[in-house]
């Protein structure tokens, strides 16, 4: 299969620690992977790399093809990748109607246009709009969006990163922070997209990475330690080792695939 | 709700935010008409004005682009400059030393100048920008004045005669046509910037300034377009200057000097930082605070209006548009 995204030997250091190890990493087409390891294995750090917001000390991102390493972050995102942020990233005085509508309106490149009122495309303004609803942001698409509820706000999230139909989308604790009860709908929200996006997905919640993921990377230190398909890392004792002590992870490494 | 219907309630959502709301009709109607009702006070009203363009032109580069530029008054300087030796250059050359010519030189000199440094500007960030534009001022001021034999130093440049607005109105002395020139100017280049911030690109000014991580991970190219945002407050800066130079007839040093950039940071802050209308009312106010507070107490008024500044910035967000803002919804709440 062809890789969307890659890695060539991935380093980055911050003064004396070395937050990504030489990582060498390839996302196929339609991949559902996710990107597990203990508090601070790098995993944020990784994700930083791949979509620009932190340059590589040495190594190669590889898009679609094309090497973008020296690309900053605006540039891997016209070029299909997408991703969201552990912490919500929004235009608080935005509404979501105006958020999804200027994310669509960049992706189809009319964001510099400064001659006509925004909201008069009637195309755009409706793939806003059933972006919005898909997302159960319908309700809301008027309100602003700093006041809007931090699930809901959660959601936006994931919808500015959708919105542009990108090739890849980086999934960065889409959940975090999200009460019992709407983890459920995130994961519908996510268990949804198109069958050819890939998407990474990084978590620490076991039940939601062994249910959404076919394959794994552990990222342990800041190098890959083990990757695989779910059932195998689920089996490797290697990662078991790493997770000792944290129960409710050793809890679902006994019954991959995940109590449904 | 069908999506259908919901797009539509969508679109004249957009539409409504964009309509023109009364207070902003009165308030241009009551600008004109001031010029009927006060016409001895013409020429304060011009110099309001050309204040109220210049603090217009600070709040698209403050308010909308998030650049704080403390050296804002180097384009109006240029503007006027520029503006100035046009109109001497072509004296009684009707095209050359037709106003509006002059105001259009401006705006291309400043925003060529302008698009250059934005540049310097946006490497750095908060400070360092404070600095660069600083610099930039300064260094316009000292070439000003060591350029003599084309700016006339520190005697300012002298014989500035522009002909009549469009072949056909003449500046006359109580400075009645100069305020309507100047505020025509004002209004047609405020409908322009209305216009341009609630485009897609003014949207997307919004959004750096609101969050540049996220501006930039949904494909926003950051840089590019707060080169345009600087380039065009610029230009707008350079036709202030450039209407003060053809509405005085006369270019000193004064007009690079610092107190102009700081005037006009304080006047866009204390006005309400981006909205636009916040740069009219602050221009207004300021000038009507140094009217009275001046004839009340020559020598402190720059006390009052500093304890004003205080207050203001400490106890109201966003300036004195904030405040009426604040006012009208304790009145909504206490209706209910």
């Amino acid at each position: 299969m062809t890789a969307v995204l890659a890695t060539k030997s991935l380093v980055r250091r911050f003064g004396g620690l070395t937050a990504t190890n030489n990582v060498t990493f390839s996302l196929p087409v339609g991949a559902r992977h996710a990107l597990i390891g203990p508090n601070g294995a790098g995993k944020t750090t990784f994700v930083n790399l791949l979509s620009g917001v932190l340059a590589p000390t040495s190594g190669r991102v590889i898009l679609d093809g094309k090497d973008v390493t020296a690309w900053p972050a605006e540039n891997r995102a016209r070029a299909g990748l997408s991703r969201t942020f552990q912490i919500n990233q929004l235009f608080a005085d935005f509404t979501p109607l105006e958020t999804i509508g200027l994310a669509l309106s960049e992706a189809h490149g009319e964001g510099a246009e400064f001659w006509r009122r925004v909201g008069t495309h009637r195309d755009v303004v409706d793939e806003a709009v059933s972006i919005l609803e898909r997302l159960d942001l319908g309700d809301v698409m008027e309100d602003r969006v700093g006041s809007l509820p931090y699930g809901k706000q959660r959601l936006l999230e994931i919808a500015i990163a959708v919105a542009p139909k990108p090739k890849v989308l980086l999934l960065d604790e889409p959940a975090a922070g999200v009460p019992e009860g709407e983890r459920e709908q995130i994961l519908d929200i996510i268990a949804a997209l198109p069958e050819e996006m890939a998407l990474v997905l990084i978590e620490h919640d076991m039940e939601l990475v062994f249910r959404f993921a076919r394959t794994i990377s552990v990222l342990v230190g800041g190098a890959l330690f083990v990757e695989g398909s779910a059932s195998e890392v689920a089996r490797d004792p290697r990662v078991r080792q790493v997770y000792l002590g944290e129960t409710e992870i050793d809890h679902h490494f006994d019954k991959p695939g995940g109590a449904s | 709700m069908s999506t259908g219907r919901r797009t539509s309630q969508a679109m004249s959502w957009f539409a409504n935010r964009a309509r023109w709301r009364w207070p902003e009709i009165a308030l241009w109607i009551a600008a004109y008409a001031l010029v009927i009702l006060f016409p001895s006070r013409a020429l304060l009203f011009n110099e309001v004005a050309i204040l109220a363009l210049f603090a217009v032109s600070l709040d698209i580069v403050l308010g909308y682009a998030g650049i704080v530029s403390l050296g804002h008054g180097a384009f109006f300087g240029l503007g006027a400059y520029a503006a100035g030796l046009l109109a001497k250059a072509g004296a009684g050359v009707a095209p050359l030393s037709d106003p509006t010519l002059g105001l259009l030189f401006a705006a291309l000199v400043c925003g060529f100048v302008g698009y250059i440094t934005s540049f310097l500007v946006l490497r750095g960030a908060d400070l360092t920008r404070l600095m660069v534009t600083l610099g930039v001022a300064l260094i316009f001021a000292e070439l000003a004045n060591r350029m003599a034999w084309l700016t006339g130093g520190a005697d300012g440049l002298q014989g500035v005669a522009p002909s009549k607005i469009l072949g056909l109105f003449d500046f006359d002395l109580y400075g009645r046509n100069a305020y309507l020139y100047s505020l025509t100017v004002l209004f047609l280049l405020f409908v322009l910037a209305r216009k341009i911030v609630q485009s897609p690109y003014g949207l997307s000014l919004r959004a750096i300034k609101g969050n540049a991580l996220r501006a930039r991970a949904i494909g926003i190219p950051v840089n590019r377009r707060l080169n345009a945002a600087y380039t065009l407050g610029a230009a707008y800066a350079g036709v202030a200057g450039a209407l003060l130079a053809q509405t005085t007839s006369f270019v000193s040093l004064d007009v690079l000097e610092f107190h102009r950039s700081a005037d006009v940071m304080l006047i866009v802050i204390f006005g309400g930082v981006g909205t636009l209308y916040g740069a009219i009312v602050g221009a207004a106010a300021y000038k009507a605070m140094y009217d009275i507070l001046a004839a009340a107490t020559p020598q402190y008024w720059q006390f009052w209006l500093g304890l004003a500044l205080v207050l203001l910035v400490l106890f109201v967000r966003g300036g004195i548009l904030g405040l009426v803002a604040e006012v009208r919804r304790r009145i909504a709440g206490h209706g209910k």
